[in-house]
């Protein structure tokens, strides 16, 4: 350690860190736009030029490494006036369209302007004319709000390892695009929306669905559902002005009553139902020398990719549904059933903490009889926004329990909403099925965490199970080549598209805060370590949901509501 | 027609890597005239390499053209010294004597044209180059005789 | 290619490619030394001196065939030159050269008669060639068309009575021909030439006797710098990087040469390859690379094939590849070929290019010498530099540094283009004045016009006005004025230019070249053009509030280009502002009346010229109404036309039309 002169004041520097980090680890806050943390930085936007002396020109923070000597200035008159004269280049070519944005309010090049006192327009010459891209049933590109900062290239690139976007043309021409311009439905875009979570600006945002659940909530000859991912309440506080990590469970289903919804489900129930269909599976693929090994099949951004770029390994994802999906079919066969409703009468939402699940609810094969199972997907953003909308004040609200029969769940379905939650689930219910026992520690920290990579061996009985579990699509991209080389050491892969899992996914509250995903991650961990029922086996309700309709895990009935076939698909990637 | 098969290229870069993409692109371009799309997704399966990235190559490089270019393709130089002695007017002359902007091709698919940043040949300036031949001290009246002496020859080989 | 020299050595000679001898450059240049033969020496000696022309056995005709000369028709004069030859059964050699730098003059052929210096002539197009070599060949000169005579270079060659000497002749007096010694003189396509005048001599001597510590040293003291405008010492550079250490390094020959109005390196490749090769090879010996990269712009067709040509000699005679000259060092050298784009030229930018990817500049640190191409270890020099380097091993830094001024050495060529008498390629020492290139060199302004400024440094640049001619060209004096030396491009410009065009043309030039990826050159050159552009737009296209947006553009010009100077990522950007303000500074008048008087004193930009017809000298022929885009020329055929001032647009479309000389504009 070192010290150096910031601003007249001498301050610590760490040898090897760039100028970026050491100010702002003192407190002193340089603005940035390109900058990603944990990646290399590219140098784009230039907000982070301070004057160092000695040096001629202005210094970027974020690529100039500390060193001995360092007498820094970070808001001189000079810095101050490129960084406004930055963001006055960036708004002369922006549309004027704040009010209208889905990013009022929310948007680093609002704040940006404010923060720097930019209060009138400059320069009135020409802005890039460009249409927007509304191809994809998840993601909305508009690139005339776009500022090429290049985060989104890199995260689909680095973070992903899809690449379906890169910068095309040159210079004032410059434009983030598909391989020729196409639209992003064509293209190999996995719906991810992790580019939507480091947009600064409105340039990237979801396929807004709340016209069409507000249409259905009206109509009166619609009976409209809800049922919402294990992620979604450990978030929706933050967008309501609540700190992170809350779990706002009871308040969010009362919401659902006042917002006009005739039922609230938890898809944590049919999360239990995913551990009882696929741990089965696993089982008997294990016993009869099925193929191993078993992907996980629940993030369809992950589906979409193995599609695409491993289609050879399909045979050994599971070939059951997501717990959205199962929610969705056993709404419109087994409650449609018993409660005498038409199910072409049912309206499904689903509250989601991701972009793809609207792709996966538009999928063909995800429905019956030209009637689709899911009706609408809404992210968390988009639920926060409707009850604003709406007017429901979540301080005057008391909590209220989910509707029967998918309302209870184990918390072993609610760790779905993290990396690891899914493969700690089947783990605790895997033992049961093939020991009859309990197992005796169900914590099962070696899945734990929010490390990209993670690796266990796993004692059930007489064997040892191989298993891993990644998160982000590069990692899974990385386990493949090794099992396409031939490693054979794994039984069961959880694969979650989105770094961290779902509680870091594209339709959670936009910019990455690292502190943000681990206080939801340990909300989620505190529900566990609380609840009683622990263990998707034990779930009375869905005991009860195959005694009444589905016979058995695997059974016919499961296999034409709770199952379904993947597709090569020929994207130009 | 191509003169060589894209095939017959990517067999050479076998087993290449992502320096190999510009080159490999200039070849497949020498040879076909432009890169189509086809060709772009086979460049990109030869080498591993999202057809997105080489898209943004491709359209970062003035020198690439995703449509066929004319029989005889014009490039006017725009540099320094062709400007200060008066390449613009001979831009104009070839523009209205084409009826085409840069970037385009006439409908009898005779000519296209292209601005280049300099060929080199600042001391006779203004240049252009019709094909792989270099015209230098050209002025606006010099562009019809020029440009006119490639239909005669067109007309002649018929 | 023809018969390798060493086969020449008979049954003696034990060089072979697999097994090379130390000794071999000595024994190209002198004859074979082991062998203790005078006789087979003497003979070799004989051969080399054919080599080098000194004794020819029969007449010789030379024609400049770099792309300048074939602009100018070379192609057409070579062909009647062998058709001349062929129809008269005449035996003569013809010998393509290079550029000797005299573009204003080419088609340039010269006439050796056997025994008898060698003669040059100018603007020889295919017309004149009969006439000219009818009486060359017999010894009589047209007198018109005579350039000089070289001087003899040894006793066994006669001068001609009464012939200037091409060296005396005013436009290479005052040059110091280092780097562009051979261009113009010998065959480019012809190693065995390049050796017989002392070529791969250096390298032989850095392989046998000299560390990689000793040749960075060396060229350290020589003082070299960066010949491609940023003028960084080239030995510490490349100390740099021998520091460095790792399984691989690569060092890169940047001949992208993006600047407009700088030919000089197309020249050097087209005219003397291998002497760039020759620094190439020593530079990579010096920081221990393995495998070099020449980055060559595309629009340079013929010098890549040069460059081609020449590596596959240099292979041949084992000068590249395994194992050179026994020393165990070897080197692969592969041609990358740009694909226009400017930003190219910027060393990390090329550094992506030469890796796949779009050339876009990344933030230094890492600096290349530590950390670039593929991550490791790379050394990125320029053509000139590179050419300079076999003449410092030569004759030693002392020789290089003893010319100069204090803190620029050697020389430098520079690329003059423009409204000068003698366009071409020039060689000073550095501290030459700007006067001296000008006016001695290049001759003063053609057409009786008065010289206004000499634009330097390429966009990067500014421009050097009147008052400063007398400036004495180095890295830091020409900073003092605004402007760099940049590459070597110096564009000439003369009354009828206008300065707020020149720095409009240069700011659109930019703003096609930047690559995009930072926002204040991205965006603010685009602002800075508009700004320029609304300075010339016509006043009659203009609305009231544009007018007021007009001079609210001008107050912001200079911040813009102050802030895109201090914080743009690369180079591009940072010098981008520099015509804008250069041409301010010291055109300020021009601009005013541009933007105030609402006129364009050069009569340059058409916006703002009031276009009239004559209606005494039209004819009515109707020919310039048809060419209007605007539909502004009105009038019945065979009577006097007339412009309606409000629809004209100002594009001089009808200036240019008229053959009757009826429209004037003003």
């Amino acid at each position: 350690m070192f010290e150096i002169e910031v601003n007249g004041k001498m301050i610590e520097a760490k040898p090897g860190e760039m100028l970026l980090s050491t100010l702002r680890r003192n407190g002193i806050n340089v603005p940035t736009l390109c900058h990603m943390e944990g990646l290399a930085p590219t140098g784009a936007c230039r907000l982070c030029v301070v004057e160092v002396e000695g040096r001629p020109g202005l210094i970027p923070s974020c690529s100039f490494p500390v060193i001995e000597g360092l007498k820094v200035k970070t808001h001189s008159p000079r810095a101050m006036r490129a960084r406004r004269t930055i963001v006055e280049l960036l708004l002369a070519n922006h549309p004027d369209e704040c009010l209208y944005c889905s990013r009022n309010n929310n948007c680093e090049l609002q704040s940006l302007a404010a923060e720097l006192g930019v209060d009138q327009r400059l320069y009135s010459g020409s802005k890039n004319d460009y249409k927007i891209d509304a191809s994809s049933p998840s993601i909305v590109r508009d690139p005339a709000k776009c500022i090429l900062c290049g985060k989104c290239v890199r995260v689909c690139e680095e973070v992903q390892g899809v690449s379906a976007i890169d910068f095309t043309f040159r210079g004032s021409s410059s434009i983030v695009g598909t391989a020729f311009g196409q639209g992003l439905n064509v293209s190999s875009c996995v719906n991810c929306g992790q580019c939507i979570l480091v947009c600064p600006t409105g340039a990237l945002s979801e396929r807004n669905s709340i016209k069409d659940v507000l249409a259905a909530l009206e109509d009166p000859s619609k009976t409209v559902v809800v049922q919402h991912a294990p992620a979604v309440s450990v978030t929706l506080g933050e967008l309501l002005g609540l700190k992170p990590g809350k779990d706002v469970m009871g308040i969010m289903t009362a919401a659902f009553r006042k917002l006009g919804f005739d039922k609230a489900f938890d898809t944590c129930f049919t999360a239990d139902l995913t551990i009882m269909e696929e741990g089965s599976e696993l089982v008997q693929r294990i016993k009869t020398g099925g193929t191993l090994p078993m992907f996980t099949s629940c993030s369809p951004g992950w589906i979409k990719f193995i599609e695409q770029f491993y289609p050879e390994y399909l045979p050994n994802v599971s070939s059951c549904k997501s717990p959205q999906q199962m929610m969705g079919a056993v709404i419109k066969s087994y409650w449609a059933e018993k409660t005498g409703v038409d199910p072409r009468d049912i309206y499904s939402v689903s509250i989601m903490p991701c972009t793809a699940k609207k792709f996966e609810a538009g999928r063909p094969e995800m429905g019956r009889g030209g009637v689709p199972d899911i009706d609408a997907v809404l992210t968390t953003r988009e639920l926060a926004q409707m009850i604003r909308m709406r007017g429901v004040d979540i301080h005057a609200l008391e909590p209220e329990d989910a509707d029967t029969p998918f309302g209870e769940r184990s918390s072993a379905g609610k760790l779905f909403g993290a990396t690891g939650g899914v493969m700690e689930a089947a783990i605790r219910s895997a033992y049961y099925l093939i020991t009859g026992e309990e197992l005796e520690h169900l914590k099962v920290t070696a899945v734990r965490g929010l490390k990209g990579v993670k690796e266990a061996k796993v004692k059930i009985g007489d064997l040892e199970v191989g298993v891993a579990v990644v998160s982000g699509l590069m990692n899974a991209r990385e386990l493949i080549e090794q099992i396409k080389a031939g490693r054979n050491d794994l039984h069961f892969i959880e694969v979650m598209c989105c770094p961290g899992g779902c509680i870091s996914g594209g339709g959670q509250p936009v910019g990455v805060s690292v502190d943000a995903v681990q206080a939801r991650m340990r909300a989620l961990y505190q529900i566990d370590r609380d609840e009683d029922l622990r263990v998707s086996h034990k779930n009375k309700w869905v005991q009860r949901l195959y005694e009444e309709f589905l016979g058995e895990p695997l059974g016919h009935k499961s296999h034409e509501l709770l199952h379904t076939k993947y597709n090569k698909r020929d994207v130009i990637f | 027609m191509a003169s060589v098969d894209i095939n017959q290229i990517l067999a050479k870069y076998a087993n290449a890597g992502r320096d190999a993409l510009i080159p490999l692109l200039q070849e497949v371009q020498e040879s076909y005239g432009y890169l189509s799309r086809d060709a772009v997704i086979q460049i990109g399966r030869q080498l591993n390499l999202p057809v997105s990235k080489i898209y943004g190559v491709a359209t970062f490089y003035n020198q690439f053209r995703f449509h066929a270019p004319g029989k005889f393709h014009v490039q006017v130089c725009r540099g320094t010294a062709c400007h200060v002695k008066g390449s613009a007017g001979v831009l104009e002359a070839i523009k209205r004597h084409l009826k085409i902007e840069p970037g385009q091709t006439t409908r009898d698919g005779m000519f296209s044209l292209e601005i280049v940043a300099c060929i080199g040949v600042c001391g006779l300036a203004p240049v252009i180059r019709v094909g792989e031949e270099v015209y230098a001290e050209v002025t606006p009246d010099k562009v019809k005789r020029i440009l006119n002496s490639y239909r005669r020859k067109e007309a002649a080989n018929e | 290619m023809s018969e390798l020299l060493f086969n020449r050595f008979g049954e003696g000679c034990w060089h072979q490619t697999q097994k090379p001898c130390p000794d071999l450059v000595d024994c190209l240049r002198e004859g074979p030394k082991c062998q203790q033969n005078e006789e087979k020496k003497a003979e070799y000696a004989k051969l080399m001196a054919v080599y080098r022309r000194d004794t020819i056995a029969k007449p010789v005709i030379y024609l400049g065939m770099g792309t300048c000369g074939l602009g100018a028709g070379a192609g057409k004069t070579l062909a009647a030159i062998k058709a001349y030859l062929n129809e008269k059964a005449i035996d003569a050699d013809v010998v393509e050269v290079g550029c000797i730098g005299m573009c204003s003059a080419e088609p340039l052929m010269d006439v050796q008669l056997p025994g008898r210096t060698r003669v040059g002539f100018t603007h020889v197009t295919e017309d004149k060639v009969a006439a000219l070599l009818d009486g060359a060949l017999k010894g009589e000169f047209d007198r018109e068309a005579l350039l000089g005579q070289l001087k003899p270079q040894h006793d066994g060659i006669k001068a001609w009575d009464d012939l200037p000497f091409m060296e005396d002749h005013d436009f290479f007096k005052p040059q110091t021909r280092w780097v562009l010694v051979n261009c113009g003189l010998i065959d480019p396509g012809s190693i065995e030439e390049y050796i017989s005048r002392g070529g791969y001599t250096a390298l032989a001597k850095v392989l046998k006797s000299m560390t990689q510590q000793e040749v960075c040293a060396e060229v350290e003291t020589s003082g070299l710098r960066g010949r491609g405008g940023a003028g960084f010492p080239a030995g510490t550079k490349w100390k740099f990087a021998l520091r460095e250490s790792s399984n691989q390094k690569y060092f890169i020959c940047n001949a992208d040469e993006g600047d407009p109005g700088a030919f000089m390196d197309r020249a050097v490749i087209e005219g003397d390859p291998h002497r760039m090769l020759e620094g190439m090879i020593i530079g990579a010996y010096a920081i221990g690379a393995d495998k070099a990269y020449v980055y060559i712009r595309a629009e340079y067709p013929l010098a890549i094939k040069r460059l081609a040509a020449a590596i596959e000699q240099a292979k041949a005679y084992g000068l590249l590849g395994e194992n050179i000259l026994d020393s165990g060092f070897n080197l692969k050298v592969i041609i990358k070929q740009g694909a226009g784009a400017f930003v190219c030229g910027e060393e990390t930018a090329l550094i992506h290019s030469v890796e796949g990817k779009r050339g876009m500049p990344r933030p230094r640190p890492p600096f290349p010498a530590v950390s670039g191409a593929f991550e490791k270890p790379t050394i990125i020099n320029n053509v000139e530099t590179l050419a300079n380097i076999a003449s410092i091993i030569n004759n030693g830094a002392s020789w290089f540094n003893a010319i100069g001024t204090e803190r620029s050495k050697g020389t430098k060529v520079f690329a003059l283009s423009g409204k000068v008498n003698r366009t071409g390629l020039v060689e000073v020492a550095m501290g030459t004045t700007v006067r001296q290139i000008i006016e001695e060199i290049g001759g003063g302004i053609g057409n009786g016009k008065a010289f206004k400024a000499v634009q330097m440094g390429g966009p990067s640049g500014g421009c050097i006005p009147q008052q400063h001619m007398d400036i004495e060209i180095d890295y830091d004096s020409l900073k003092k004025v605004g402007a760099i030396m940049g590459s070597g491009g110096m564009v000439v410009m003369d009354e009828d230019n206008c300065m707020v065009d020149v720095a409009k043309f240069f700011m659109d030039f930019i703003q096609r070249e930047s690559c995009g990826k930072c926002i204040p050159c991205r965006e603010g050159t685009k602002r800075m053009l508009e700004i320029l552009k609304a300075i010339t737009r016509a006043r009659r296209t203009e609305g009231g509030f544009q007018a007021l947006e007009r001079f609210k553009g001008i107050m912001y010009l200079q911040k813009l280009a102050e802030v895109i100077q201090d914080c743009s990522l690369c180079a591009l950007g940072q010098t981008a502002p520099n015509p804008v303000l250069s041409t301010l500074r010291w055109f300020h008048d021009e601009y005013e009346a541009h933007i105030f008087d609402r006129k364009c004193p050069a009569g340059v930009c058409t916006e703002l010229l009031i276009y009239d017809i004559d209606a005494e000298k039209c004819t009515g022929c109707t020919a310039c109404a048809t060419q209007c885009p605007a539909e502004a020329i009105m009038g019945k055929p065979k009577t006097p036309h007339y412009i309606v001032q409000d629809k004209c647009i100002g594009c001089g479309s009808c200036l240019t039309t008229c053959r009757f000389d009826a429209i004037t504009a003003s």
